[in-house]
């Protein structure tokens, strides 16, 4: 046994032995926090083993483990990454000390449950980025459903929580049922649970001949998932959710599971009825974008303009990715790390204000820059960075996934929902740069006026600065990281459903010819 | 790499920034002064290294390529640069007026607050400018061009503890957004042309296809236009940049005049070979560039603050330019903002030595007969209020006239008019502004909390130091001087800069090398005649008999009212396209269909579309094991549905 075949064991599970660890120590607070940080440092220590060894000239999955678990059904463990998962896997460990580092203060109670909770989320979110069984990924996905759920039933800031915890289970939990119904079926007609064989299925045409079942399958797939990431209009649990969520929670409650689940599962299992349903998504994706950004723009909370926020950057990952082009969906994975980032750094800054002052209301807030410097620089730079500046982060994902969608071949006229789409970047601005105006800005607010405040403490410091100067890295180097995630996207040029019909005629982009699609009522025929 | 010092032009502006705006704050005030004014010295000597090579039958074009920015399959962009001539004449107007204007920021600041972050925004400016011309495509301008966007943001929202600057910080990004927009659909088009983003692909694949008029070639051109409306203030996006006066003036001079307005005219003479392709997208520009001259001029007349009535005035001339633009006179274009850039600083930074002497007064109706005051802020103004009023031997004749003269030339004698009037026009504003400042009856400043007793009146109006008139008077050279570089063949000069810029633009087209001497020095004659009158007018009404005018506009209240509140433009933008925005988003988005559709129903949407109330209530008693059931339920039908009974229902594969 090599360290590549047990160092994906040891990341998914390195953090639930640490929850163990902790579970079993005493509830001292301190002992608690310490202990956390440890096993996330640790195991963030330990991705960073796979983009050190990962070779980036080969497509398919590295560092796989693919040992039979149960003989029947047949259920494998099966672990292993490809360019899409990695950097994910990666991600995941590096917000988690993120989070424990920034809820020093903020979780002031119950420490011993929060910390195993949130290692336990760890664990669930890294096995489903690596699970490449449907089963063993199926229960990763439900795994992660219920620390969150319970992170926010206790956690939440208001009185609103249970409900909010609640609604948040059952948006996910129910779909879930559906998909796991839609897995069934697909092992039924196949007798395996293993993606790779089912990916190698799919394209030679052999999971079902019914047309109508394998369309509806696919449709169980994609509604799980678009739920979970949420894409537009299916995100009626998010603004409750991240209202009520501790900061920690939030930074990984939505977009990366279940976007990369689209990627995996849905365009994996279904190419073609992923392709067939395309039109829709980027429709949502398009409307979602200018939705969230327009929505976040009249909020007075800051946690809900944040999950606006949040709801307008996943839907230019769906646009992009729905493209089916390689800008797309390289741009589109790219930006599922940026977001994580980003997003994650915007949530965290919120955190830091709320412990000052108590509120996320910005008509109580005003004036900070003249009390909190740093905190205002890194806000800004923060704030930079999720609207895309040009330079951060954000902009190669949002070029790239915009780029994408405008040479879609999949919807009739692509430059209509490009149009849309990109007005997001007027509306994001737009919230942006008025909630900075609001909270920062000229005079003194009620909250910092009578509270006195502190800037950013050196803790707060050393978990922002990582994430601000990967804006700029990853803002200036992107094939750093594009190298293995386009290994992955370019994989979508020459699979046999995409068919290239762009001409050399420089008049005919706006009219692109669509391959005719019937839309959501499905392709019985 | 023989010329890979290329690099440090703007990475030295850059590393200022980190290094004031890191830890500047530590610094005395002298360090900071100078880490920002090194910082950007060494960027103009470099520049003037790159010119000597440059000249004299140097490399006409200097490609500089880096690594990878963005790198998919199929499409790469690099950080890449590409100097010609025009890339050059930019890089010496910007480092070497962004250098004197530092210079004079570093007197003009020097008792104000976050010293530090000033000069650290002021060296980001620099970075971001300097990488907006010397990108070798689109996509690394655009760094730069929304980069100038956000240095921008930080100087006007530079004293944000007021609301007013905050607001026309922000104010100033959103619009230019709007025009960003533009710009970033037609980079997503050109992609999706070309698969490349390089000005020298784009460009060479445009030049060999003689037969692609119009069409995409519109609407990428049209597009970007909509991005140079943006950034270079133009209607229908220009609303941003008389706001953004709150900044401190330096910063008006700079940003708001010299330099990142003009992004957007560089941006569209860059594009050149595009616009050849589109008539239709030349004609907007054109047509765009009179009436935003026109319409800016017009409200500049009856401006009241001294550095408003410079910006309609920046706005007005960069729509001369955008009219140059439009007629396909680049060279003209590029002369007038170079020029323009001159005369325009000049003038900023005297009007902030007008400032500075009388305590912070920015109303021209407060001031007066400060010519014996301040003479060398008097006698500087007075060259760049001729440079600007176009009288010659001065910079802004010759290229003014250029611009009228070329716009006749190719035939819109409309649009002639309209830049002939504005020219009348602009030499009244100016002229008025001259009177009103410096001759009158003297005017003792206010006495606010910062010129109380304890200074004595003896204080209060004072020349600016050495390290502010310096640049005063350099500039007051140059915008003599500057424009001798352009003079027509028709009075004996032999039009340098056209030759200059030829590599870019092309030699000098037939219809203007063939026009007759006559006509050219006829139309000079009517503008200067014209420029002549608006000195006439304002010498009347403001110099001999002050208060006609006033007169006159009380008796035609309604004419008067509407220029001095802009034509209403903020208000009727506010009240058909912001306002409804809100109130739509407000009511119907986040009212009706969010709280409403997604979130009120939400997961029982789909279940109970049929099942009517009952069912919904049911589902919504909250209690997990009716959830529980109904899943299983749910769950149960869907899979009894999949394996047996669509088959049995006839799904025919």
């Amino acid at each position: 046994m090599t360290i590549d075949s047990s160092i994906l064991s040891l990341i998914v599970f390195f953090p639930t032995v640490g929850a163990i660890l902790l579970a079993l120590l005493p509830a001292n607070p301190t002992l608690q926090k310490w202990g956390a940080l440890v096993v996330t440092l640790l195991t963030f220590l330990f991705t960073l083993h796979l983009p050190a060894h990962y070779q980036y000239g080969l497509s398919g999955y590295q560092f796989e483990v693919n040992v039979p678990w149960i003989a029947s059904p047949a259920i494998r463990y099966h672990l292993g990454v490809d360019g899409l998962s990695m950097w994910l896997v990666v991600l995941s460990g590096f917000l988690a000390p993120l989070g424990v580092l920034i809820s020093w203060r903020a979780i002031d109670r119950r420490e011993k449950l929060f910390y195993t909770l949130f290692l336990l989320q760890q664990t669930a979110m890294i096995g489903v980025f690596v699970g490449l069984d449907l089963f063993l990924y199926y229960g990763f996905w439900e795994w992660s459903l219920v620390p969150m759920a319970i992170l926010i039933a206790t956690f939440g800031r208001t009185d609103k929580r249970a409900k909010a915890a609640l609604k948040y289970f059952l948006y996910a939990f129910i779909p879930s049922a559906i998909l796991l119904v839609g897995m069934l079926w697909v092992y039924a007609q196949t007798g395996t649970f293993d993606l790779p064989m089912l990916q190698q299925m799919a394209a030679s045409h052999s999971i079902s001949s019914n047309q109508t079942a394998l369309w509806l399958a696919s449709l169980a797939f994609l509604v799980a998932f678009a739920v979970k990431v949420p894409v537009f209009p299916l995100h009626g649990w998010l603004s409750d959710a991240i209202f009520e969520a501790p900061t920690a929670a939030v930074m990984v409650l939505a977009g990366k599971l279940g976007l990369y689940s689209i990627l995996r599962f849905s365009f994996g299992i279904f190419p073609e009825q992923s392709r067939q349903i395309a039109p829709l998504m980027i429709a949502l994706g398009a409307i979602g974008i200018a939705y969230g950004a327009l929505v976040a723009l009249v909020q007075k909370d800051l946690k809900r303009l944040a999950a606006y926020s949040t709801l307008g950057h996943l839907s230019f990952i769906t646009l992009g990715i729905f493209s089916f082009t390689v800008a797309g969906i390289d741009g589109g994975v790219y930006q599922i790390i940026n977001h994580g980032i980003s997003g994650g750094a915007l949530f965290m800054l919120l955190g830091a204000l709320y412990e000052r002052y108590g509120t996320y209301d910005m008509r109580e807030l005003g004036g900070v820059a003249q009390k909190l410097p740093w905190m205002v620089t890194l806000f800004v730079i923060t704030a930079l960075s999720n609207i895309g500046l040009p330079g951060l982060n954000g902009f190669v994902g949002e070029f790239l996934t915009l780029s994408g969608s405008l040479q879609t071949i999949y919807v009739a006229h692509p430059m209509i929902w490009t149009t849309i789409a990109t007005t997001g970047v007027i509306f994001g601005a737009g919230y942006m740069l008025w909630a900075i105006q609001r909270i920062f800005y000229g005079g003194m607010g009620r909250r910092p006026d009578e509270v006195s405040g502190w800037d950013l403490d050196a803790r707060e410091q050393v978990a922002l600065w990582p994430m601000a100067v990967l804006f700029v890295v990853m803002g200036v180097a992107s094939p750093y990281w594009m190298r293995a995630i386009d290994s992955f996207g370019a994989g979508f040029t020459n699979q046999p459903a995409v068919v290239n019909l762009r001409t050399a005629d420089p008049h005919s982009a706006t009219n692109l010819p669509g391959i005719p699609v019937s839309g959501t009522e499905g392709g019985a025929r | 790499m023989e010329f890979s010092y290329l690099w440090w032009i703007p990475l030295l502006p850059f590393a200022g920034f980190l290094i004031n705006g890191l830890v500047g704050r530590k610094f005395p005030r002298t360090v900071v002064a100078a880490i920002a004014l090194l910082f950007t010295a060494v960027p103009f000597g470099l520049v003037l290294k790159l010119a000597s090579t440059m000249s004299g039958g140097g490399p006409e074009q200097i490609s500089l390529v880096g690594a990878p920015w963005i790198s998919v399959s199929g499409f790469t962009v690099n950080f890449a640069f590409n100097v010609d001539h025009l890339t050059l004449l930019m890089l010496l107007i910007v480092t070497g007026v962004g250098f004197l204007i530092h210079l004079y920021a570093t007197g003009y600041m020097a008792h104000e607050e976050g010293y530090w972050r000033f000069f650290a925004y002021l060296n980001l400016f620099m970075f971001f400018m300097l990488v907006l011309v010397l990108a070798a495509n689109f996509l690394l301008l655009f760094v730069g061009w929304e980069g100038v966007g956000l240095a921008s943001y930080l100087l006007i929202g530079f004293y944000f503890k007021k609301d007013s600057a905050a607001n026309a910080g922000k104010k100033a990004f959103i619009v230019n957004r709007i025009g960003d927009f533009g710009f970033l659909l037609a980079m997503f088009l050109i992609v999706a042309q070309f698969h490349t983003l390089n000005f020298t692909e784009v460009f060479g694949q445009i030049a060999a296809h003689p037969e692609w008029q119009g069409g995409m070639m519109t609407a990428i051109a049209l597009l970007l236009v909509l991005g140079a409306t943006g950034k270079s203030a133009q209607i229908p996006l220009y609303v941003w940049l008389p706001d953004a006066m709150e900044g401190p003036t330096p910063v008006s001079a700079l940003i708001h005049a010299a330099t990142m307005v003009t992004a957007g005219i560089y941006m569209v003479a860059r594009s050149n070979v595009l616009f050849a392709h589109s008539p239709t997208a030349l004609s907007v520009v054109a047509i765009i560039g009179a009436l935003t001259a026109i319409f800016a001029a017009s409200i500049g007349l009856v401006q009241n603050d001294i550095k408003r009535v410079l910006a309609y005035s920046t706005v007005s001339q960069l729509g001369y330019m955008f009219l140059a633009c439009g007629v396909a006179a680049y060279t003209g274009a590029i002369f007038h903002l170079m020029t323009h850039a001159f005369f325009k600083a000049l003038l900023f930074l005297a009007a902030g030595s007008v400032i500075h002497a009388i305590g912070g007064e920015q109303d021209m109706r407060a001031m007066g007969g400060l010519r014996k005051k301040i003479p060398v802020t008097f006698w500087t103004m007075t060259v760049g209020v001729i440079a600007i009023a176009g009288a010659p031997p001065l910079a802004g004749f010759f290229s003014k006239d250029e611009i009228l003269y070329q716009t006749f030339a190719s035939g819109h004698v409309v649009l002639w008019a309209i830049g002939l009037i504005t020219a009348g026009m602009t030499s009244f504003y100016m002229f008025r502004l001259w009177f009103k400042t410096f001759f009158g009856e003297f005017q003792e400043p206010a006495q606010d909390a910062h010129h109380d007793d304890d200074h004595g009146h003896a204080h209060g109006v004072h020349e600016s130091p050495a390290i502010m008139t310096i640049p005063l008077a350099i500039l007051a050279v140059l915008s003599i001087i500057g424009g001798w570089v352009g003079i027509p063949k028709a009075f004996g000069g032999s039009m340098e800069i056209e030759h200059f810029l030829s590599p870019v633009f092309g030699e000098p087209a037939a219809v203007a090398a063939t026009a007759s001497h006559p006509s050219e020095s006829g139309l000079a004659a009517v503008s200067v005649l014209v420029a002549a009158i608006g000195f006439i007018f304002a010498y009347v009404f403001y110099y001999k008999k002050p208060g006609t005018l006033g007169a006159l506009a009380e008796k035609n209240r309604g004419l008067y009212n509407v220029l001095a509140n802009k034509f209403y433009i903020d208000e009727i933008y506010n009240g058909l396209i912001v306002i409804p925005t809100l109130m739509f988003t407000r009511l119907f988005l986040a009212g009706f269909i969010d709280k409403g559709v997604v979130d009120g129903t939400g997961v029982t949407l789909g279940l109970t579309a049929r099942g009517g109330g009952y069912l919904a209530r049911k589902i919504q008693s909250g209690n997990i094991r009716s959830y529980a059931g109904w899943l299983a339920l749910g769950a149960a039908v869907l899979l009894i549905a999949m394996t047996f009974g669509l088959k049995a229902f006839g799904a025919t594969h």
